[in-house]
C-alpha cells in the first residue's frame, strides 16, 4: 500500500496520482510554508486530510482548524507578519466570514508571504449560493491565480508564495469545486528542508500596521504600488495559443479545458487566450489578442468580471473588436462543464462545437434527494417537530447535515441564510409575533464558528423562541472534523451566559426527546434544547475499522399493519417497499441503531436477535 | 483509440471513490494518460454520487452527457440514471442491488426493476453486463463491478494485473488480500 504522508514529505522529485487539494500540500512542504489554518468546508477540507495523512513529527509546518475562517485567516496573518510563510484554506462562502480582517491584507507588509486558497463552488455543489468571489480580489487589490488542473494548482502554489514573499503581499489560489478534485499524475519537485527562522515582526522596520487616520492613506498607496507590480506579472500568466483565425476565445480555469473537450477538431478555428491571473489582468496580453481579431467571445464561468475589463480595455485603448460577452441571464449561473460550454458557445458560434452521438431515447429518472443517513441522531427530532409543529409554526435552518431536515418528509427548517445565522433570524421572527412559535436550530460546530453572538443577543435583548442545538459531537458534513466543543462544553457555556431554560437530550429517547420539545416550545423565554446523539456515520465507520462488520439489525415483524409511519415519516432509508407494499430492512443499510423502534404504532419493529457481533481484531 | 470515458454512478456510502480511484490508477499502469474527478459534498448523505474518468487525448475530467463509452452504476435506480449519460453503441455494466430513493419509498414512484433496464438496454442497443454476487461484505459490490469490468476487458488496454496493482496501491495487506481473492475468482468465474 502507498503512504500518502511518507510521499508528501520525501526529499527527491516523484510524481503521483492526487488530487488538487493533495498536490497543495505537497506545494506547501515544498515552499517551506509553516503555519497552515482552516475552517473546514467543501470543496477544501481533503487539504486537511491530506496533511493529517502526514503524521504530525514529521509535518514541517503548524496546521490547525480554527474555530471559524477569519480566526484562521487572523491566524495565518500573524504568523505571516512574524515571517513565517503562511496559508489559510477554506470554502467559498467562508470569504465572507474572512471579509473584516481580510480587506486590510494588501496593506500589510506580509514578511513571509500568505497564501489564501479559497474553493469556489460554481454549481452550487455543496454551498448555499456560487458567489464569484473573483469581487474579493478587486475590492481589497489582492491577486488571484486561477489554475486549471491539479498539476497547475501545485504549480502555481509554489509562484504564488514566491511572489507574495517577494512583494510580502497576500496571493489568492483560487480552486473551483472541480479543480480542487481533479484527479491526475501530478509531478512535484524536490524538497529541501529549510532552517528555523526567528520572528522578525517589527514595526519600526516595516509598519504602520495600523490602518487609523493618517496611516490609511499611507497603507492604501503602498497595497496600490504592490497592485502595480501584481499586473506586470500577471502577464507571465496569460497563455495563448498561436493566431490562425480571425475569432478568439479568452477565457481561464477549467472551462477552458472545457472548452478544447467541446470544440474537439475544431480548435483550429478559433483562437485562445487562457488567463492564469484572473485579477489583476494582464492588460498587454489582452490589448494584443483583440488587436489580432475581429470578433473576441469572453467564455467565463459564473459573473462577468473579465468581461468588463476586456471591455474597458478595448475602448480605452480603442480596438475595433466586436467583444462577445455574456449572451443570456443562463451564461450567468452553474458550472462551466463541457455540456454547459457547449450550450453557451452554440449561441454564438455553433460551427465550433463538436457533435455528439447519444442514445436515442431517455431514461425514466426517479429523483434521489440527499438525507439523513440510517441511526442519524436528527432524524428523532424532525420526526417529533413535524408532529408536534402547527402549520403556523416557523422553524429556522442553519448549515450542517441538519439542514437537511427540510427536505420531504419532515420539512423541518424553512429559511436558511449562512451559518449561524438562524438565532438571529429566528429573533427577528419572534417580534411582533405572539401567534406562531419559532424554533431555530444550529448544530454544534456552527455553534462555535458563528452562532455565539445570535445567542449572547438573544439573551441580551430578550427574544423569545426556542433553539435546538443538534450536537452530534463533531463537524459531520464536511467529514467529521473536531470543533472546540472537545474541550468547551456547550451546557456550561449557555448557563453561565445566563440562559435560565436548558434542557439536555439524547434524541434516541424519543418519549423524552417530544416531552422537552413540548415544554421548550411552550415557554415563554429564550430557551435551548440540547439534542444530542453521537454522529452515527463516524460511529459505523470507526466500528468497521474495528473490524466489526456484521451487526444485529432491525427486521419488521408479522405484527406489521402497513401504517407506514417508519417509512414515509420517520423515513430511515433502510425501510424499502417490496411489490406488493410490505415493508422490509434493507440490509445494505441497517445499522441495528433501533432509533426507529418507537415509531411503530403496532410494535412490528424488532432487533434481529444476533449471537455474535463480529470478528473483533 | 483517441479517447474513452467512463462516468461512475452509485448512492452515497457504496464505495464509488475507491472503485474511481483503483481504475485510474489501473489505466495509469496499462501507460495511458488518465484524469478524472469525483462529486463530493451534500449529495454523499444518501444522494447520487459520480465519479468521471478520462483516458487518452481528453482535456477537462468531467464527461459529457450523451457522449459516454462505459458507464459503472452500483445501484439499479442508478444504472438507468446513468444509461443518460452514455452515447449511442456504449455498454453499461451495474450491481443489481436496490437502495430505495426517497420518492420510491414516500409510494410516489415505482422501484426499477432490472427488466426495466433490460428492457431500455435492448432498445437503445446497450451493451448490459448486469453483475450480482453472494458477497461476504456489500462494500465489495465495486470489487464485483471491478472484476466484471477486468473479466471482458470492457477498458481498451487495460489488463488484469494492472488492475491488481492499483488495487495494491490503496489497499493494506488484509484488505487487499480479500479483495483480490473475490475479484480474481469473479475474473476466472464462468
Amino acid at each position: 500500500m502507498k503512504l500518502l504522508g511518507e510521499m508528501l514529505v520525501q526529499q527527491s522529485p516523484f510524481s503521483e496520482i492526487v488530487i488538487g487539494n493533495t498536490a497543495i500540500v505537497r506545494a506547501m512542504v515544498e515552499s517551506g510554508v509553516r503555519v497552515v489554518t482552516s475552517y473546514p468546508g467543501s470543496p477544501t477540507p481533503e487539504i486537511a486530510e491530506a496533511i493529517y495523512s502526514i503524521p504530525e513529527s514529521k509535518r514541517p509546518f503548524y496546521f490547525e482548524f480554527s474555530t471559524n475562517e477569519k480566526v484562521a485567516l487572523e491566524l495565518a496573518f500573524g504568523a505571516s507578519i512574524n515571517g513565517f510563510t503562511s496559508c489559510v484554506f477554506f470554502k467559498s462562502v467562508g470569504m465572507n466570514v474572512v471579509a473584516d480582517s481580510f480587506v486590510q491584507l494588501s496593506m500589510m507588509e506580509l514578511l513571509g508571504g500568505m497564501v489564501i486558497v479559497i474553493g469556489d463552488d460554481p454549481g452550487a455543489n455543496s454551498s448555499q449560493n456560487e458567489q464569484d468571489n473573483r469581487h474579493y480580489g478587486r475590492l481589497s487589490y489582492t491577486p488571484i491565480l486561477e489554475p486549471k488542473d491539479a498539476q497547475e494548482v501545485y504549480d502555481m502554489f509554489l509562484k504564488a508564495v514566491e511572489y507574495s514573499k517577494l512583494l510580502r503581499s497576500p496571493v489568492i489560489l483560487r480552486l473551483t469545486t472541480h479543480t480542487a478534485h481533479f484527479k491526475q499524475k501530478v509531478n512535484f519537485g524536490k524538497y529541501i528542508p529549510s532552517l528555523n527562522q526567528s520572528p522578525v515582526f517589527d514595526v519600526e522596520k516595516y509598519g504602520p500596521y495600523i490602518p487609523i487616520a493618517n496611516n490609511v492613506p499611507v497603507m492604501k498607496r503602498r497595497a496600490l504600488e504592490k497592485l502595480e507590480k501584481w499586473k506586470e506579472i500577471s502577464e507571465e500568466f496569460a497563455y495563448k495559443t498561436q493566431y490562425k483565425s480571425k475569432r478568439g476565445i479568452i477565457t481561464a480555469g477549467l472551462p477552458y479545458l472545457s472548452l478544447l473537450d467541446v470544440v474537439g477538431e475544431n480548435v483550429d478555428k478559433v483562437d485562445i487566450l487562457r488567463l492564469g491571473m484572473v485579477y489583476p489582468l494582464p492588460r498587454r496580453a489582452i490589448v494584443e489578442f483583440l488587436k489580432s481579431h475581429e470578433e473576441v467571445k469572453i467564455l467565463e464561468e459564473l459573473d462577468d468580471f473579465i468581461e468588463q475589463v476586456v471591455k474597458s480595455i478595448a475602448f480605452e485603448e480603442n480596438i475595433n473588436v466586436r467583444i462577445i460577452g455574456k449572451v443570456d441571464i443562463d451564461d450567468w449561473i452553474g458550472e462551466y462543464t463541457p455540456e454547459k460550454v457547449a450550450s453557451v458557445l452554440r449561441k454564438v458560434w455553433q460551427d465550433l462545437v463538436r457533435p455528439i452521438y447519444p442514445i436515442k431515447s431517455k431514461p425514466r429518472v426517479i429523483q434521489r434527494p440527499p438525507q439523513l443517513c440510517p441511526g442519524c441522531g436528527h432524524r428523532p427530532v424532525f420526526y417529533v417537530l413535524s408532529k408536534i409543529l402547527s402549520n403556523k409554526d416557523i422553524s429556522v435552518a442553519d448549515i450542517g447535515c441538519h439542514t437537511l431536515g427540510f427536505l420531504e418528509p419532515y420539512k423541518v427548517g424553512q429559511v436558511l441564510l449562512s451559518m449561524g445565522h438562524s438565532t438571529s433570524t429566528a429573533s427577528g421572527l419572534s417580534l411582533f409575533n405572539t401567534s406562531r412559535k419559532v424554533v431555530a436550530f444550529l448544530g454544534d460546530s456552527t455553534f462555535f464558528h458563528a452562532g455565539l453572538p445570535g445567542i449572547i443577543n438573544a439573551i441580551f435583548n430578550n427574544h423569545k423562541f426556542t433553539l435546538v442545538v443538534m450536537e452530534n459531537g463533531t463537524t459531520a458534513m464536511t467529514g467529521h472534523q473536531d470543533h472546540a466543543g472537545k474541550k468547551i462544553k456547550i451546557r456550561n457555556l449557555l448557563e453561565s451566559m445566563g440562559v435560565k431554560h436548558i434542557w439536555e437530550v439524547d434524541t434516541y429517547q424519543q418519549d423524552k426527546l417530544e416531552e422537552v420539545l413540548r415544554q421548550a416550545l411552550n415557554t415563554d423565554e429564550f430557551n435551548v434544547v440540547i439534542a444530542k446523539h453521537p454522529c452515527m456515520l463516524k460511529f459505523t465507520r470507526e466500528r468497521r475499522r474495528k473490524g466489526i462488520v456484521k451487526v444485529p439489525q432491525m427486521r419488521v415483524t408479522n405484527k406489521c399493519t402497513l401504517a407506514n409511519v417508519c417509512i414515509t415519516r420517520f423515513a430511515c432509508p433502510s425501510f424499502q417497499r417490496d411489490e406488493s407494499g410490505n415493508v422490509y430492512v434493507n440490509k445494505d443499510l441497517c445499522i441495528g441503531d433501533g432509533s426507529c423502534i418507537p415509531v411503530c404504532p403496532s410494535v412490528a419493529l424488532e432487533l434481529e436477535k444476533f449471537e455474535s457481533v463480529g470478528d473483533e481484531k | 483509440m483517441k479517447s474513452f470515458s467512463i462516468f461512475m454512478i452509485g448512492v452515497g456510502g457504496q464505495g464509488i471513490g475507491t472503485m474511481s480511484e483503483i481504475l485510474i490508477r489501473a489505466v495509469d499502469y496499462s501507460g495511458q494518460k488518465c484524469i478524472g474527478v469525483d462529486t463530493h459534498g451534500l449529495a454523499q448523505r444518501g444522494g447520487v454520487v459520480s465519479s468521471h474518468l478520462k483516458i487518452g487525448d481528453v482535456n477537462s475530467p468531467l464527461v459529457t452527457q450523451g457522449d459516454v463509452d462505459l458507464v459503472l452504476a452500483l445501484e439499479r435506480h442508478e444504472a438507468l440514471r446513468g444509461m443518460n449519460y452514455l452515447k449511442s453503441g456504449g455498454t453499461l455494466v451495474y450491481y443489481d442491488t436496490s437502495w430505495q430513493p426517497l420518492p420510491v419509498r414516500l409510494g410516489k414512484e415505482s422501484e426499477i426493476t432490472p427488466e426495466e433496464i433490460e428492457n431500455f438496454a435492448q432498445q437503445n442497443q446497450i451493451k448490459l453486463y448486469k453483475v450480482r454476487y453472494d458477497l461476504p461484505d456489500v462494500r465489495m459490490q465495486n470489487i464485483a463491478v471491478l472484476a466484471t469490468v477486468a473479466k471482458y476487458k470492457l477498458i481498451p488496454s487495460v489488463e488484469i494485473e494492472d488492475y491488481l496493482k492499483a488495487m495494491e496501491d490503496l489497499m493494506n495487506e488484509k484488505v487487499f488480500k480479500s479483495n483480490s481473492e473475490l475479484f480474481l475468482k469473479i475474473v476466472n468465474g464462468n
